[in-house]
């Protein structure tokens, strides 16, 4: 099982800050609206994903860990 | 016997602390908001009209909260707190965005946001930098002294919030100084009258660009929103209020007060300029430390639970985002500027659906401001006693008044 990230587009507002704060896995469609890279749905094991997701003002990222065994 | 040590003891029936207050050095909360910092995650403060309201001072509890859509940012309210007599004269005005909740302002924000992403506020980066070379270059060719505030400071965000919007810069005189009225006064009036000319410029200008579109966010919004009949006049018109004034008055004292305090603080200047790859951390350290928005207002529109406390439906929720950023259950020594400690997550530009639009943008136009402004002048000085140079009140968006410096 791998990490999933989830972005719930009805909370997003835009603010970039998954963007800014994890640009290799988070970018903006041209509405403006978060979206995962392609091919970097798993997270790409970037040790921003988690700062990223605490960094958005409105709780729309969610990240899910593989659990162990 | 009465025991007279019982009247001068600590008691919790003090009277609350009065918010806003006025800072004593201005990268610095008041002192006067000392009890404050030590009372988290709330605690209660007076009103200029004696209204008693929760304010918020703890990080964990900011961030909760300003994303908790209980609390209101309809300033039409009767009950909403504002925090002097300018707002409360110009709270029937409707502001969009931050003076509207959701479902309205989701679908506000919706219109905005592919204008402000970090994308796009990279895009700009080029025009930013031309911007503020010339005006660079224009201050070193009448120096070496100048006021930075009217040189620099204020000049780069307005020209910049103009293309962007597509304003003309000729009327910046105008529209600088009607701001300026809108938030500073002095008086109630001055507020109210500001509001309405900046409504009747932007009104005719919205007008004008319906007869002959150029190029701008305003005229997009004109053909893709007005024209469409998604918005009206009246609501195209508060966007470009909002938009206008936000976009150079908070950039313009980050760029005054942020100077001064590197001024200040010679040896982060001396790091900055050892490693200018530090200096994004350094404009996040910088937003953090000197919270120059420091007191936003929400209104409680329900009961919510607050860490063991509970605010009523009908009460008045301030937010001193100087005292949040400096929460030491967050950061170290959170009066010291350091451009190493882990400073995102501060609330400087709220947090919550209300978050700051323009924030990428801002964080564009900081860097580029401050990098050319020590790379041209790198014996950049005051050209005052630090201690003589006026800053702005406490009720207002903190900054410079002006900033005399040399070079």
């Amino acid at each position: 099982m791998h990490t999933e990230i989830h972005i719930d587009k009805d909370l997003c507002i835009g603010a970039g800050q998954c963007a800014l704060a994890a640009p290799g896995v988070f970018t903006q469609d041209d509405d403006g609206y978060s979206t995962v890279l392609p091919g970097k749905e798993d997270g790409d094991g970037d040790p921003m994903l988690r700062e990223a997701a605490r960094a958005c003002p409105v709780t729309a990222i969610t990240v899910t860990e593989p659990t162990a065994g | 016997m009465t025991d007279l040590t019982d009247l001068t003891a600590p008691t919790d029936l003090t009277e609350p602390v009065a918010f806003p207050q006025n800072r004593t050095c201005p990268y610095h909360p008041p002192t006067g908001y000392d009890p404050l910092r030590a009372d988290r995650p709330l605690t209660r403060v007076t009103l200029y009209d004696g209204r008693t309201v929760w304010l918020v001072t703890g990080h964990t509890a900011a961030r909760a909260l300003l994303a908790d859509q209980r609390l209101s940012t309809d300033r039409t309210h009767p009950d909403f707190p504002v925090i002097n007599e300018r707002f409360a004269a110009v709270r029937d005005r409707r502001i969009a965005l931050l003076g509207e909740n959701d479902p309205k302002h989701r679908t506000q924000r919706r219109m905005m946001i592919p204008g402000f992403t970090v994308k796009r506020a990279n895009e700009m980066r080029p025009g930013i930098q031309r911007i503020v070379d010339d005006l660079l270059d224009a201050m070193i060719a009448q120096g070496p002294t100048a006021d930075l505030v009217s040189a620099f400071a204020l000049p780069v965000p307005s020209m910049v919030i103009c293309a962007l919007l597509g304003v003309p810069y000729a009327d910046h005189e105008f529209f600088e100084a009607q701001s300026r009225r809108l938030l500073r006064g002095p008086k109630a009036e001055d507020s109210q009258d500001a509001r309405d000319q900046l409504d009747a410029y932007l009104g005719e200008l919205i007008d004008r660009k319906q007869q002959d579109p150029g190029e701008g966010l305003l005229d997009d919004l004109v053909r893709e929103q007005l024209n469409e009949g998604a918005l009206d006049r009246a609501e195209l018109t508060s966007f470009a209020v909002i938009l206008l004034v936000a976009g150079h008055e908070t950039t313009a004292n980050m760029i005054s007060l942020g100077t001064f305090t590197l001024l200040q603080h010679p040896e982060r200047l001396a790091e900055l300029r050892d490693d200018p790859g530090l200096l994004p951390d350094a404009v996040e350290e910088l937003m953090r430390s000197l919270s120059i928005v420091d007191g936003l207002m929400r209104l409680a529109v329900a009961d919510i639970e607050v860490e063991g406390t509970t605010i009523r439906a009908g009460e008045g929720v301030l937010f001193s985002t100087a005292v949040i950023n400096r929460d030491e259950a967050v950061y170290t020594a959170p009066d010291t500027l350091d451009w190493h400690r882990p400073t995102r997550h501060h609330v400087s530009f709220g947090f919550g659906i209300h978050q700051c639009l323009g924030q990428n943008l801002a964080r564009a136009e900081l860097e580029i401001a401050l990098r050319s402004l020590f790379d041209r002048l790198p014996t950049l000085r005051l050209a005052a006693p630090a201690e003589e140079i006026p800053f702005k009140p406490g009720d207002t968006i903190q900054g410079m008044l002006e900033l005399p410096v040399t070079w």
